[in-house]
């Protein structure tokens, strides 16, 4: 029986925490310069398996402290405390295209931690590892509350944070895959915020004339958050719409390009007329960034963001492959400017990071499988290998700053002096 | 109160803040709590709030005062009143007590150790006493508290006649291995051994009768050997570093087995609130047909409720009604409060500290006592009752006062698992080829 597995002490802190939340992997009781692996393994909701893992040496103490220790290689290096998690990747031998997003929030992702002797690159499922421990990442706090709405032909999901409230409001809108994407508003509730992922595409809402249905519940002054497709529509609604008066608006990755006139659906219809500009880089990955390039200066082709009242947020990726974010931020910020309304915005622009700006910790992939909705019954859904550009280590940067100044922006800007006597929502 | 008063109030309404971190945890770890965005220098109460899965709720507070930036941190601030005072960061969980109005001699026990403990800490404004639940906190938030770490596994145990719940930690093990026997109330109780998992011990919470029929408990030692067997046997134990872990009745039971098993050998021992106490050669039902024949000697107080440390008191001088621990072999670390009312526990200690001197036996002894302690010490945080329902009606005297029994369950979990560490995993490093 080999003693030495029984000696090395291996933990993480906290146990269960947030999705946006760090922790600690300490490894004890080994030998003064004692090399290992540490090793990440998560099974996703699909049944793919994933891993990430470093090399460490210990110190003359015996230990290893990854929140403060150098990675010598591994699928990430240097000084990296979420390394473990956001350089997660698909197994060697998966299916290509893949892409993590849970789609449960209410059970946590459960993430093995293990350590190795030696520094392995291969191999892990054939070996025992010395010691290894479960880690549980959540996307909702204790006490928030998930409520399914389906009222007046809308698929959406509040999620109300714990405690009496009253809580400020937000609309959370994801990009032009459709489908309801729960985990941005879990983790804003998570953070005090009453958060409704909207699903804007499958249901009805597309053939409407672009005035969206909003549930009474949410009151008329509310913020609304947009990744991608999402954010031509939140430009849309803060500039636009009489019924919506938005409280401030966070983009990211978006463009305020667009066929002013016309419906939700059309806006996807005009890309599509662009289509010849679709390129494919060595690998035949989609680039669709050239789609709405260059900026046009036809002001009836995108959103007249002149006529903004609220306060903007703009997080953009400058490798961005599937949207050309970054031109359209400085289209913005120059359309601004002229009208004096420039005091109203805020641009991160973030060097080297690709298109997905997700949540903080999440793997970020350079490509994946991408299933558009079609409007058109005949072309149906199509699966394209997208390129959404990004370096792994500067794509997780953008996310942790992004993330973290986009909780001050909505927490300052959502303060507010009136609440409606018999609703847990503020105005 | 005008509409502008209460606007300004409504504002302050929305803003405060409260959070716990972190809002998940094991029973054993502290929390920090703090409110943010409070007006400066106001008063403030902060509130915890507990459902059992009895249905009875229990709760603690403190009278806090903002400071010059509106922030109450409960890790740094000191509690004027309530149920607890002082720099207390953890007294929203051990200074709880039943609601006014709540049933008689409760105590709080997790059965269910799959699901966290779910306490809500709320804010409110001023120095509120009592009513909590007619008035609207300032903010709240929900906190779990678990005591299954993750990734703990949970095996129901039910083979050779042994009847209980083996907690597994996670990763390949081998891990040392341990056999939990808590006391005179019966049942199978899981949440220590779940905790000891969770810490990396393989532990065996053993049932060994069933709740409130001591009585009729009727197991011979071979049950408890054979219970010890099943950890020593598990694929994922190392054979050789197996322990044993009793509080009460099961802390005596462990001392039996170190002193006159010869068929187990364990690697050492934890004892809290035990003894020694024991006709030689007696079974269980023996021992307590032997208790009770000195049942005169039992003492009620002024609330009826019944006192036993005296029943075995003084400590007989004729060493059959005495386990020999002279016989002892490996380390043992007694763990006792010195206001226990149920046992006379330090009295054992001392006998038993005495006997193993005698025999030379002296080194492998570690006694910590712990002033106004009483008998259940139980993990760290868990609210303190003087006196609770034992069997049927009966409410007996378990001594001790809330805050420096609190302290004793933190200091000694905290010499309880360096006690086990030391013992069951290694110290030194290993020679190993690297």
């Amino acid at each position: 029986m080999d003693r030495k597995r029984c000696c090395v002490k291996l933990s993480v802190h906290p146990s269960r925490g947030l999705m946006d939340e760090k922790f600690t992997v300490l490894v004890q009781n080994v030998l003064p310069g004692f090399q290992l692996t540490v090793y990440a393994f998560y099974k996703c909701e699909g049944g793919y398996s994933w891993e990430a893992f470093a090399h460490y040496t210990a110190s003359a103490t015996g230990a290893v402290n990854v929140s403060e220790d150098p990675s010598r290689g591994g699928t990430y290096s240097g000084v990296e405390p979420m390394g473990l998690m956001w350089s997660l990747r698909p197994v060697p031998g998966s299916k290509s295209g893949l892409r993590m997003r849970k789609m449960n929030v209410q059970t946590p992702m459960e993430v093995t931690i293990s350590v190795y002797q030696g520094h392995l690159t291969e191999g892990f499922v054939d070996q025992v590892p010395l010691a290894a421990v479960v880690v549980e990442r959540w996307y909702m706090a204790p006490g928030v509350r998930r409520i399914p709405i389906t009222e007046g032909g809308l698929t959406a999901t509040l999620f109300l944070p714990s405690g009496p409230g009253p809580f400020p409001g937000l609309l959370d809108l994801w990009g032009g895959g459709g489908k309801l994407v729960e985990y941005r508003a879990a983790l804003l509730a998570s953070h005090g915020i009453a958060a409704m992922a909207l699903d804007y595409l499958t249901p009805q809402i597309t053939k409407e004339t672009g005035k969206m249905q909003h549930p009474q519940i949410l009151g008329s002054r509310i913020a609304m958050l947009g990744l991608s497709f999402g954010t031509s529509v939140t430009l849309r609604m803060a500039v636009y719409s009489q019924v919506i008066k938005l409280r401030c608006a966070v983009c990211i990755s978006g463009s305020h390009v667009q066929p002013i006139d016309g419906s939700v659906a059309q806006i996807m219809t005009s890309f599509n007329d662009n289509a010849d500009k679709t390129r494919f880089n060595e690998e035949q990955h989609v680039i669709w960034r050239d789609l709405l390039m260059p900026i046009p200066t036809d002001a009836s082709l995108k959103v007249d963001v002149g006529r903004l009242r609220c306060p903007l947020l703009l997080v953009v990726g400058e490798d961005d492959q599937n949207w050309p974010s970054y031109e359209s931020a400085m289209d913005m910020k120059e359309m601004m400017q002229r009208a004096g309304n420039e005091h109203l915005l805020t641009v991160l622009s973030y060097p080297n990071a690709g298109h997905l700006i997700e949540p903080p910790f999440t793997p970020s992939a350079r490509a994946s499988a991408f299933k558009t909705i079609s409007n058109t019954p005949q072309t149906g859904v199509c699966v394209f290998m997208v390129l959404w550009g990004g370096e792994p280590v500067a794509h997780s940067v953008a996310q942790e700053d992004s993330w973290r100044k986009t909780l001050v922006f909505l927490r300052v800007h959502l303060s507010s002096w009136a609440i409606s006597p018999d609703s847990r929502f503020i105005f | 109160e005008g509409a502008p008063v209460s606007l300004v109030r409504a504002r302050w309404l929305q803003s405060v803040v409260i959070s716990v971190t972190p809002s998940r945890a094991l029973v054993d770890e502290t929390f920090r709590v703090a409110v943010q965005n409070l007006p400066p220098g106001s008063p403030v109460t902060l509130h915890s709030l507990h459902r059992s899965e009895d249905e009875d709720l229990w709760e603690a507070f403190g009278h806090y005062v903002s400071d010059s930036r509106g922030t109450v941190s409960v890790a740094d601030d000191f509690s004027f009143g309530g149920t607890y005072t002082g720099k207390e960061a953890m007294g929203l969980l051990w200074s709880m007590s039943p609601v006014p109005g709540s049933r008689e001699g409760l105590r709080l026990r997790k059965k269910n150790v799959c699901i966290p403990q779910l306490v809500n800490i709320s804010v409110y404004g001023g120095h509120v006493e009592e009513g909590f639940g007619e008035r609207l906190p300032l903010a709240s938030t929900l906190t779990e508290r678990w005591h299954l770490g993750p990734g703990v596994r949970r095996i129901e145990i039910s083979e050779r006649g042994v009847r209980g719940t083996l907690f597994i930690p996670p990763g390949p093990g081998p891990f040392p291995g341990m056999l939990d026997m808590w006391g005179g109330g019966g049942g199978l109780l899981e949440y220590r051994s779940a905790l000891l998992a969770s810490h990396g011990y393989a532990s065996l919470a053993l049932e060994y009768f069933t709740a409130g029929e001591l009585k009729s408990a009727d197991k011979e030692f071979s049950y408890f050997e054979t219970a010890f067997n099943i950890v020593r046997e598990h694929p994922q134990v190392i054979p050789d570093r197996v322990g044993l872990f009793g509080l009460s009745l099961g802390s005596l039971m462990a001392s039996y087995l170190a002193a006159e098993s010869s068929v187990i050998e364990p690697r050492c021992c934890v004892c809290v609130s035990g003894g020694h106490l024991y006709p030689r050669g007696a079974n269980l039902q023996q021992l307590f047909r032997a208790y009770s024949s000195h049942s005169h000697k039992l003492r009620v107080d002024e609330h009826n409720r019944e006192i036993w440390r005296s029943i075995n008191l003084p400590i007989p001088e004729d060493l059959s009604q005495k386990l020999d621990v002279g016989k002892i072999n490996c380390p043992m670390l007694l763990v006792n409060g010195i206001d226990d009312q149920n046992w006379p526990t330090v009295e054992c200690a001392e006998d038993m500290a005495h006997m193993m001197r005698a025999a030379g036996k002296e080194h492998l002894l570690t006694r910590i006592e712990y002033p106004d302690a009483g008998h259940l010490i139980e993990p760290p945080y868990s609210p303190h009752s003087r006196a609770t329902k034992f069997i049927k009606d009966v409410i007996l005297l378990w001594g001790g006062q809330t805050k420096p029994h609190a302290d004793a369950q933190e200091d000694s979990w905290r010499n309880i698992l360096a006690f086990l560490q030391k013992h069951l995993y290694c110290t030194q490093n290993p020679k190993a080829k690297m």
